[in-house]
């Protein structure tokens, strides 16, 4: 700047001056055209201009209550009529059906662990009824823990068969044979069976169906995952040179014998398993009991018992575990949140629109001129 | 010009290092003993940056100088390094593109650079060598070649000219590629050379290499065969400059004094000095509050996570165990190495994309301004230019205007009023009368209707036809014959003020258009000046005969001595010197006698708005003539402080003038001249006249453009008001500004915000006047102690005055006070606007400096900032386009900001649910595409289009300008309420989802969501809400506005269907397989998204609504228009009478 300055020192005075100190040399030349006269370059583009006045968003505010508050009000009571009922099998407390089990739990041990846990259903579950099992404090949202699997094996990839990802670290190989699946989400496969018996008031028992079917993506069960040498039924041959995952019992083609479309990697419990959940306190869903034909509730009113093959370790981390029977409506399981929140929006709205009818009414009586919209 | 300072301190034997020999053709000299060619720079021009092969490793290193791609690249390189929860694939794909684009631009420039730089390189040149004509490429030129330029060619290096085609050693040139001016300018061949170059034996001595365009000093020394060597002279007049083209003349020869980057063209190449917005000071302030977010949340989740993780059971439980490396690090690095991976994870609160955007936004955004047909001028043919996209927004937030008067103003377009010949007034009536159209109006010394005598008459006639520098413009048609030997600006005045009437057959190109006034006032009376042929000047007389004298020197006009002469001999052999120049310079020289008869009328015409000149003459004895003669030829063959001696000569000569007369030239105002100023002043704008002009000429024409009104109260620091006193000035000028300041700041009441200065405000004005002599006892008082506290003194009585002129000032001084107001306390900004090269300083020192296209040349020009045909533009540029560019830009910046708190918000909060593990709660490609894809094209629409108010109610309601002043848009008070609006919006995507996720069978199939599908739920709020913001915010709903907005949401929809609905086999997990398509299958997810949209988008819904009003509609329009035009014509009746000024180019 100084010797621009310095330069630029000769004056202009009355009548003569001088040019001095100039840089650029080419940037006299500008060209001498005519800027187009287009509504784009004149910012002159036709436009429609809003105002949001009082007037403009006041019945916009009362529709939205209008509307909102029925959608809330539908919700609450959809919610509220879902039936739902959770109980704790964790067996952390002495008195618990479960307790020995958890107690004396060990990985080495070849004989599972049974326990019985008795409850009563007040109300007798219609329609559909859905089996879910709930952890608590699982971190399956880990970052550890969701990055590590492989996806291209689980698609039936067979060089990821034989050499999975880097991501499966620490369960990527065991015994210096590639683990199939690999990784800690498989690994780590929710292996507690349960079962449900109704007891009679006469004592018997029956076991009520539980269909393992229908609990996994539509896409993931037929799409995403895949067992590797496609059609081939033989899927000992085709996990050959693989070894289980050190936690699991049996390896994957074992997982469901008496069915070749629910075994390997397209068994439905392991991809339900595998679709990590958002929150450290998730359920997923387990079996689904299918309605009757006739017209008798699914799960009637009365004494059940859940027969547990406790497998399932969750004490050293302070988990839970529990059995979730629930009914389900168009809008999913029961969660009055979305009610409630609908009802309060819609309410709100509604108040807003009121206050913003009295000061509308209020400022149009003190300034007619000012507000009136184009 | 360091170097020169430099050099004239150390002197001695420095000097000759501070010249350089040419041996012309590289012959030999007799002189010299042993010939040894001296090394000199080749005759390459190198502009270009960049080579094929260092262009990578330099513009990257160029890139990444900037802080921001250096954090971003700091970012990229711990992803690749660390383990991180992001792949580096998501910061690094932006930073790549960024960086991609901005190397494929800058390479482009450079090979455009690089072509400009080869066609002048190789273009071919005819150097003579041993007496043949040799074709070579330009760059293989050296020093002391003698190179043939043919007309219409332009030289490649600096030449001095031997030889030229033309008869009279002449030739013409245009340098219009080196400074603007179109005219020609003729040089001339060094005297007494000969014709034949071949035996030309001759060295040249000159100054080292200099940037200044107009001086040169040079010694020529020609050796012939068994004589003294001669010594010639060489000025600029001799310099042909590389760039300039060869005009008029069929080819000439030169030697090459200067080549490649010592010419005066290379070295004048020298980039501008970077100015920084306000509002880029405001986005690094902003940097830093989320750079703060940014470290605090990484801090936070590495303490919690290693909080977390002590309880036992946590850090590995049996289902999740880490690999033996993991168990090996180091306690201390693993700490570390998580905080940078948090700090990559919630790395892009910081975005990328705003540098992108915003820069896009000024490069776009700038061709509005150079679009604007409202900016075209018919009379130039020119529009606006806009030199650097930086500022635009700085438009908006002017406080201060400083405004050069002649040719900014005022049309710097001159008009000859009248004379005062011998104390007797003539007014020229009317054109089309009579040869003796000349006619005495009131005689102010009480002689009514008189003349004086007609032998003074002509005398004061044949002194404004002789004494200027005026060319007659050579015009093709053949009545006009060979008017050869045009009278060429030697000093380089040239600013061609050309002006050309059809009434009148004869063009004029003059330096300055006050000579063509006068010389076509003197031929409104008779006396015609028909041109210069060969050192004779002819002059048409009244009686219609020619009268020749022999020009014999110029003095030239210079802004210090503020006068020129000229030296004539007439047919009689009579040696006559004829001066004009300014009163104050002229009347010295005079006898005292004289001046009194003609005072009065100059004051008067001073007061009346116009341009008075004084005109003297003296007759010179044979002896008189004789020294001067002989001092000036010595003083020009100088070649150190040649000006210094020239100086102290025509002081010499200039002396014992008698006086003849004045003559006073009208400079009409600038169209709508008053309406702008009143409007930038209704802005709150600040205007300050900086001019070198007379205080009462300067006066007038503030009144004139209703700076000053009628009831503004002066308040004059100036030498008349300290001098009435009788006392020192020091004390003097104590007392006046103690005076004032008590008057304009201690007694004046507060102002109020927003109260428009009106005619009608009880409040008094103030108008302040200083002059340049007393402006530097402000400044520079003897006494230190004095200075600083005059100077706030100063500063504080301007600042509460409407309107400041300072008058007499420097174009130094002008740079001054203007880089005093930018250093006061509150750092206002300023506009500097000007159209002369006196204004260049103070277009470098403001703020933004505007340059008008006008009569003075390009300097202003090529200097500013921006530059505008005519001053009433600036109206629109500041008020409309300032204005718009500062909303748009601030909004983007708040936006972008805001836009990125509530995208990483709720990852952060997500932390606290997954173990502190930085797990990302986005799928890769939305944490990359969010900034680049999805709301990236609706903020830069809206950044270029939106007009929250119309164009025509901006310049209809200048006062808007005052709600965008001081940066209100970026203070901390709306960057509050926007981080504030971040941070809710943040909290309700997480946890409205968070709480639908209480239960995480959502479908009505039972069947559950995982973790990605909570992510892609809060982010379809996220993205929708954030666009519907800014939706809700546009108020200039454009086709293109439309477009983008929706187009933008239908893209994410399409591509996250896309994106879901195939196997990637590059990914190494398909974490969003038909996570999208199953979240729209359930119905609680489009329900909590649309809840939490309208939840987050109704506090803005109801700030709008509660707010004021604030677009005004139709009927308020047209109620302002109405009371401004009213307000107007009140002015203009107001400011007729009592000043006695002037309202000139006031026509409404």
């Amino acid at each position: 700047i100084a010797a621009m300055m310095a330069s630029s020192y000769n004056a202009k005075e009355e009548d003569g001056h001088h040019s001095s100190g100039s840089s650029h040399g080419g940037a006299g030349a500008v060209k001498s055209k005519k800027p187009d006269n287009t509504a784009f370059k004149q910012q002159r583009l036709p436009a429609w201009q809003p105002i949001l006045t009082a007037g403009t968003v006041l019945p916009a505010f009362f529709v939205i209550g209008l509307i909102f508050i029925p959608i809330g009000i539908g919700l609450y009571v959809t919610s509220n009529n879902i039936k739902e009922f959770e109980i704790d099998y964790t067996g952390a407390e002495v008195s618990s059906p479960c307790f020995n089990c958890a107690k004396n739990f060990s990985w080495n041990s070849t004989t599972s662990c049974n326990c019985s846990v008795p409850f009563t259903l007040e109300q007798p579950f219609e329609s559909n009824v859905f089996m879910y099992y709930g952890l608590s404090n699982f971190y399956q949202n880990h970052r550890r823990y969701v990055k590590s699997r492989d996806d291209s094996q689980l698609n039936g990839d067979r060089s990821s068969l034989k050499n999975p990802s880097k991501e499966c670290e620490p369960y990527r190989t065991s015994d210096g044979l590639p683990i199939a699946p690999c990784g800690a989400i498989a690994n780590s496969l929710f292996n507690d069976t349960l079962e449900l018996y109704y007891i009679h008031s006469n004592g018997s028992s029956t076991a009520i169906p539980l269909v393992k079917k229908g609990i996994a993506w539509w896409t993931d069960k037929h799409v995403k995952f895949r067992n590797p040498g496609g059609s081939n039924n033989n899927l000992t041959a085709a996990f050959q040179g693989t070894t289980k995952p050190v936690n699991w019992r049996k390896p994957v083609y074992e997982l469901d014998p008496s069915d070749s479309d629910n075994n390997g990697f397209i068994n439905e419990d392991f991809i339900v398993w595998m679709r990590t959940a958002a929150l450290p306190t998730f359920r997923k869903l387990y079996r689904i009991i299918q309605k009757k034909p006739n017209m008798t509730p699914t799960l009637p009113s009365g004494k059940y018992l859940l027969e547990v093959t406790y497998n399932y370790p969750v004490h050293s981390f302070d988990g839970r575990k529990r059995m979730i029977l629930s009914t389900i409506s168009w809008m999913g399981g029961k969660n009055p949140f979305l009610g409630i929140a609908y009802i309060t929006v819609g309410s709100v709205c509604f108040f807003l629109g009121v206050v913003l009818l009295i000061i509308h009414h209020k400022y149009d009586n003190r300034n007619n001129s000012a507000d009136i919209p184009n | 010009m360091l170097r020169r300072r430099l050099n004239r301190l150390l002197g001695g034997d420095e000097r000759r290092v501070d010249s350089r020999t040419i041996y012309v053709g590289h012959r030999p000299c007799p002189a010299t003993e042993a010939f040894i060619p001296p090394k000199f720079c080749d005759n390459r021009i190198v502009s270009s940056k960049y080579t094929v092969w260092n262009f990578l490793p330099k513009n990257l290193f160029e890139q990444f100088r900037r802080i921001a791609n250096f954090y971003f690249l700091i970012i990229f390189l711990v992803q690749v390094i660390v383990d991180t929860p992001t792949s580096p694939v998501t910061s690094g794909l932006p930073l790549f593109f960024v960086i991609t684009v901005t190397a494929i631009k800058q390479g482009y420039e450079d090979w455009l650079r690089h072509k400009a730089d080869n066609e002048v390189n190789k273009y071919l040149v005819t150097v003579l060598e041993n007496g043949q004509k040799i074709r070579t490429e330009s760059e293989k030129i050296k020093v002391g070649d003698v190179v043939e330029v043919k007309e219409d060619e332009t030289f490649p290096c600096d030449l001095i000219l031997l030889q030229s085609s033309r008869d009279d050693d002449t030739c013409f040139v245009t340098t219009a590629s080196l400074d603007g001016e179109s005219n020609h300018k003729t040089h001339y061949t060094v005297p007494d050379t000969e014709k034949d170059l071949e035996s030309l034996n001759a060295t040249i001595e000159c100054e080292q290499p200099q940037p200044d365009l107009y001086k040169f000093v040079g010694r020529m020394h020609i050796y012939k065969k068994d004589q003294e060597p001669a010594v010639r002279s060489l000025g600029p007049e001799n310099l042909l400059l590389k760039g300039a083209t060869l005009k008029n003349t069929q080819k000439i020869c030169g030697v090459a004094v200067y080549t490649g980057m010592e010419t005066k063209m290379a070295l004048n190449y020298q980039g501008k000095s970077q100015k920084r917005s306000a509002v880029e000071k405001s986005i690094n302030a902003f940097l830093l509050v989320y750079l703060c977010i940014l470290v605090s949340k990484a801090l936070v989740c590495t303490t919690l996570k290693y909080v977390w993780q002590s309880e036992p059971g946590q850090d590995e439980p049996w289902y999740n165990q880490k690999t033996q490396r993991e168990k090996d690090t180091n306690l201390y690095l693993k700490m570390f190495t998580d905080f940078l991976s948090f700090m990559v994870l919630f790395n892009f609160i910081i975005p990328v994309s705003m540098y992108v955007t915003v820069e896009m936004q000024k490069f776009l955004g700038s061709f509005f301004i150079t679009w604007d047909k409202d900016f075209f001028d018919p009379e130039i043919q020119e529009g606006a230019l806009v030199n650097t996209s930086d500022l635009n927004e700085e438009l908006g937030q002017v406080e201060y205007v400083f405004t050069d008067k002649t040719g900014t103003l005022t049309q710097n377009n001159m008009e000859f009023i009248e004379c005062c010949i011998d104390g007797f007034q003539y007014k020229y009536r009317d054109a089309g009368s009579e040869l003796d159209g000349f006619c005495v109006t009131d005689g102010p010394v009480s002689k009514l209707q008189q003349k004086a005598g007609r032998e003074k008459e002509e005398l004061f006639l044949r002194a404004l036809c002789l004494c200027h520098t005026v060319q007659v413009k050579e015009s093709p048609g053949p009545g006009q014959g060979q008017a050869d030997g045009l009278m060429d600006q030697v000093d380089g005045l040239g600013l061609g003020g050309e002006v050309l009437r059809p009434e009148e057959q004869r063009g004029f190109i003059a330096s300055s258009p006050d000579e063509v006034a006068l010389v076509k006032g003197a031929m409104r009376y008779g006396f015609t000046f028909l041109g210069l042929e060969s050192k004779n000047m002819k002059i048409l007389n009244r009686n219609n005969d020619v009268e020749m004298y022999e020009l014999l020197h110029v003095l030239n006009f210079d802004p210090v001595r503020r006068r020129m002469s000229v030296i004539v001999r007439s047919k009689s052999g009579d040696t006559l010197l004829f001066c004009k120049g300014a009163d104050s310079s002229i009347f010295p020289r005079v006898r005292p006698e004289e001046v009194d008869r003609i005072r009065m009328h100059v004051e008067r015409n001073a007061t009346e708005g116009y341009r008075t000149l004084c005109v003297a003459y003296k007759q010179l004895s044979a002896e008189e003539y004789a020294q001067a003669d002989a001092g000036l030829r010595e003083a020009r063959l100088a070649l150190q402080d040649r000006e210094e001696k020239l100086m102290a000569v025509y002081n010499q000569v200039e002396t014992g003038m008698s006086l003849i007369g004045a003559t006073a030239v009208e400079d009409r105002l600038q169209e709508e001249a008053a309406e702008t100023m009143e409007a930038l002043q209704g802005a709150g704008m600040k205007v300050w006249v900086l001019t070198g002009d007379k205080m009462e000429t300067a006066k007038s024409t503030c009144y004139a453009c209703r700076l000053f009104q009628r009831n503004t109260e002066l308040l004059e620091l100036t030498v008349r008001t300290l001098e009435d006193g009788g006392r020192k000035r020091e004390e003097r000028l104590h007392e006046l500004l103690l005076d004032y300041h008590k008057k304009a700041v201690q007694d004046a009441p507060p102002v109020k915000a927003g109260v428009t200065r009106s005619w009608s405000t009880a409040n008094q004005d103030y108008g302040f006047i200083i002059d340049g002599a007393t402006l530097s006892m402000v400044l520079n008082s003897s006494h230190d102690s004095n200075s600083s506290r005059y100077k706030s003194l100063f500063l504080q009585i301007c600042q509460n005055c409407t309107a400041v002129l300072c008058c007499r000032m420097a174009p130094l001084q002008k740079a001054q006070i203007v880089k005093m107001v930018k250093n006061s306390k509150g750092g206002p900004i300023t506009l500097s606007i000007g159209d002369g090269a006196n204004d260049v300083s103070m277009i470098l020192e403001a703020h933004v400096g505007i340059g008008i296209k006008g009569k003075e040349g390009r300097q202003a020009v090529r200097n500013s900032d921006y530059a505008i045909p005519k001053l009433k533009h600036l109206k629109k540029l500041l008020l409309a386009h300032g204005h718009l560019y500062y909303v748009r830009i601030a909004h983007l910046v708040q936006y972008f900001f805001y836009k990125n708190l509530c995208f990483i918000l709720p990852q952060f909060l997500y932390q606290f649910f997954c173990g502190y593990s930085q797990q990302p709660l986005y799928d890769a490609a939305y944490l990359t595409m969010y900034n680049i894809c999805f709301t990236s094209m609706p903020i830069l629409a809206y950044s270029l289009l939106e007009q929250h108010i119309c164009i025509e109610v901006l310049l209809d309601n200048a006062t808007l300008y005052r709600e965008i002043a001081k940066n209100a848009m970026l203070r901390w008070r709306p960057f509050f309420y926007w981080t504030v609006l971040g941070v809710f919006h943040g909290l309700l995507f997480f946890f409205g989802v968070r709480y639908l996720f209480s239960n995480p069978a959502l479908q009505d199939n039972g069947q559950v969501f995982g973790n990605w599908s909570y992510g892609t739920i809060v982010f379809t709020v996220l993205v929708f809400t954030v666009t519907l913001k800014l939706a809700l915010d546009t108020r200039h709903w454009t086709w293109i506005n439309h477009f983008v907005i929706w187009g933008s949401l239908a893209f994410y929809v399409f591509f996250s269907f896309f994106w879901g609905g195939i196997i990637w086999p590059f990914l190494r997990q398909q974490r969003l397989y038909f996570v999208f398509a199953n979240m729209l299958s359930s119905v609680s997810a489009w329900l909590v998204i649309i809840l939490l949209i309208l939840l987050s988008l109704l506090p803005d819904i109801l700030l709008v609504v509660f707010r004021k009003p604030r677009g005004p509609n139709a009927r308020q329009l047209s109620e302002d228009s109405l009371l401004q035009t009213s307000d107007r014509s009140c002015h203009t009746t107001v400011l007729q009478a009592p000043e006695g000024a002037r309202v000139k180019g006031s026509k409404e």
